[in-house]
């Protein structure tokens, strides 16, 4: 785990209190806003920042997340750009754990080594990558791991007895069970399955275990949060951004909408314990 | 970028499901156990004589294989060169070669336990011939099809609607094949409980490649035999469109290790490799990850996959089937493209010369067949995959030559 993940984990934990982990699209919709949104993650309840990377065929979001992704390719957004924003946010925060979302192939364009060693030096501390499972550790999650970036996994309700060494296997900074079988945005999970779910993978790893998927309100995150070490909410910010638009431009309310769903939900990943 | 030629081009994939660096396994975690059940499903059902057995009576009796091997006569007549043979698959049940692929995966389905299809479909042939299996085997059908292909393909939509299917018109994207795609991977990831994704081509994630590489091999296993019978000897070429390429693979597969059989498969050229509205992924893309494996995209500089374009939906997709991709780089295969006027000629060609009207998508390799035998001997033998007949594309054709329907 890198140093930042540590220290926040163990600061939680400490507290009593699970993580709120945010997730939104980098460059969304342009690249000015974007960053004034990451900045004002933390003082609305952030612990732990995800990054979203766009790709032009993203097979595991719904439909809110595609239109985001899109929106920022249209603003231009790329890998340098998301390493810009993460380099511009750590001017002023160097304890927020950031990591980036996305899938495999604009990585591999990019280079692999190149994209590891540019995101450690821009104060990235992880990555999920939604294509690449175990079964593809080579290509870029073993050369996170040396490079001393954390590999974050996805658990997911499929994943059996047989299959959770092995995805447990090389992941580090916390795992990311998908609470629903599906896309991002889409069902909303059942807090008792969820709460078993969780129980199952921590009797196999010291990990933290962030749920997502699926988690858009207070409520939902208070009655998760209580069981995981971390919840994790994503298209019900990126939805806050899509609908303060005006025809697919930032406005006045962009960043105060998005920022408020931020609270709002930090109420509920608060109370979760209490 | 040439690998390295290995001692049979006939032992892939590897373990990991790799043809070279090409092919693997790049899901959602949500989706892997599905994968390694089907690639279990699918060892088990390979070494069990039974599946076999019943895959080869539904071959004969439902889809009327073994397909002709037809020598073109006046057409060679008319190109003044080597001898032109195809491979009539345009004249199976359902009018492709797109059953054979569906009548193995009903089968692996039905050993699997599953109860629901998905498929996607591009020019609706694969589309067509999911829902005639589903039909026969009694399972409910979603097929997603992008809208684009919805218009432009519109017999084959009755079709499938009249087989019981459903269709999910989809109008992401440019609303073709990889937009549908897209729309069956979430569904799936949605469904992987009861759902079986019968994946159309030879991409895909590991196993697809391989397993519907060997369903469609019963091209290329026939023609072997019936050439031998009808000439005495292996062809000299082999030609056949590729989109995602399984009616190409299927055919040159059982010929690989014959090393005097040249084989060229023939891409989409669309309006010309210059601008973006073209879908010949070999010639003009560079290997990325899309779809569950490692291939040669069309993609700009970052890595964002680009729209292909073709006036044949089912040439219409970005990518290629990862085994084709090591076929180029091995230098075992040729890969060309065609642009659509070439293959409005060819089209055109066949259906005046030897009373077939043949689709969209082996015109391209027809045309290709046009350039090439003329510049070859009288004595020497082309085989080509005419893999899909031509009834689906008369609007498309008709509005491409001004002609009212």
């Amino acid at each position: 785990m890198t140093q930042r993940m540590t220290a926040r984990f163990a600061k939680l934990a400490a507290e009593n209190r699970p993580a709120f982990v945010t997730y939104f699209m980098g460059g969304d919709p342009d690249f000015e806003t974007s960053v004034n949104i990451m900045k004002g993650l933390p003082a609305a309840g952030a612990d732990v920042i995800e990054l979203g990377m766009p790709f032009s065929d993203p097979m595991a979001d719904g439909p809110s997340i595609q239109a985001a992704g899109l929106r920022s390719l249209e603003g231009g957004q790329n890998i340098p750009k998301a390493f810009d924003m993460v380099r511009a946010f750590r001017q002023d925060d160097d304890e927020t754990p950031i990591v980036v979302m996305g899938y495999y192939n604009p990585i591999y364009q990019y280079g692999s080594e190149k994209f590891l060693q540019e995101a450690k030096q821009a104060g990235i501390d992880g990555m999920i990558i939604v294509d690449l499972p175990p079964e593809m550790d080579e290509e870029l999650c073993i050369p996170a791991l040396s490079e001393g970036l954390n590999f974050i996994r996805l658990a997911t309700p499929t994943t059996d007895e047989k299959r959770l060494p092995k995805v447990l296997s090389n992941t580090s900074g916390f795992v990311y069970y998908v609470s629903i079988n599906g896309i991002t945005g889409a069902a909303a999970p059942k807090p008792d399955e969820v709460a078993k779910s969780v129980a199952h993978i921590k009797a196999k790893t010291d990990l933290p275990i962030c749920v997502g998927f699926g988690v858009r309100s207070a409520e939902q995150a208070a009655s998760i949060g209580k069981a995981a070490d971390g919840v994790v909410v994503g298209s019900a910010i990126v939805s806050a951004i899509a609908d303060s638009l005006d025809d697919g431009k930032a406005t006045g309310k962009t960043l105060t909408d998005a920022l408020a769903v931020v609270s709002s939900i930090s109420e509920g990943v608060r109370s979760a314990r209490t | 970028m040439n690998a390295q030629a290995p001692n049979s081009f006939k032992n892939g994939p590897d373990e990991e499901g790799q043809f070279g660096i090409f092919g693997g396994r790049f899901v959602a975690e949500t989706l892997m156990p599905n994968i390694l059940e089907l690639d279990d499903a699918y060892a088990t059902a390979k070494k069990d004589p039974d599946f076999q057995k019943e895959l080869d009576y539904l071959n004969k009796h439902y889809t009327g294989r073994p397909s002709p091997l037809y020598f073109a006569e006046r057409l060679t007549e008319y190109l003044g060169g080597a001898k032109v043979y195809f491979k009539r698959d345009e004249l199976n049940h359902t009018g492709s070669h797109k059953i054979n692929n569906c009548l193995g995966q009903i089968l692996l389905a039905k050993r699997m336990g599953k109860t629901r299809l998905i498929a996607e479909t591009g020019a609706g042939q694969h589309g067509v011939a999911a829902a005639t299996v589903a039909a026969r085997f009694g399972y409910p059908c979603l097929v997603y099809m992008g809208a684009k292909d919805v218009h432009r393909q519109s017999p084959n939509v009755f079709r499938m609607k009249l087989l019981g299917a459903e269709i999910e018109s989809v109008t992401a994207g440019a609303g073709t094949l990889k937009d549908a795609m897209n729309e069956a991977l979430r569904d799936w990831v949605t469904n992987v409980e009861d759902t079986y994704y019968l994946i159309g081509t030879a991409a895909g994630p590991h196993p697809y490649p391989e397993l519907v590489r060997d369903f469609q091999s019963v091209i290329g296993k026939e023609a072997r035999e019936q050439i031998m019978e009808a000439e005495g000897r292996l062809p000299d070429m082999l030609v056949a469109a590729v989109g995602g390429g399984s009616n190409a693979i299927g055919l040159f597969h059982p010929f690989l290790d014959d090393e005097n059989v040249q084989i060229v498969g023939v891409e989409a050229g669309g309006k010309g490799l210059d601008g973006d509205e073209h879908c010949a992924s070999l010639t003009a893309g560079r290997p990325g990850v899309l779809h569950g494996n490692r291939t040669y995209l069309l993609q700009d500089s970052e890595g964002q996959i680009e729209e292909g374009a073709s006036i044949s939906a089912g040439l219409d997709y970005p990518g290629i089937g990862p085994e084709h991709s090591w076929l180029k780089d091995t230098g075992r295969c040729d890969y060309v493209p065609i642009m659509d006027d070439e293959a409005l000629e060819a089209f055109q060609l066949l259906c005046r010369l030897e009373g077939i009207i043949p689709a969209l998508e082996p015109s391209h390799a027809l045309a290709e067949v046009v350039k090439r035998a003329p510049t070859m001997g009288k004595d020497q033998i082309i085989v080509m995959n005419l893999c899909g007949r031509g009834d689906k594309d008369v609007h498309t054709v008709g509005e491409a030559l001004g002609m009212e329907l």
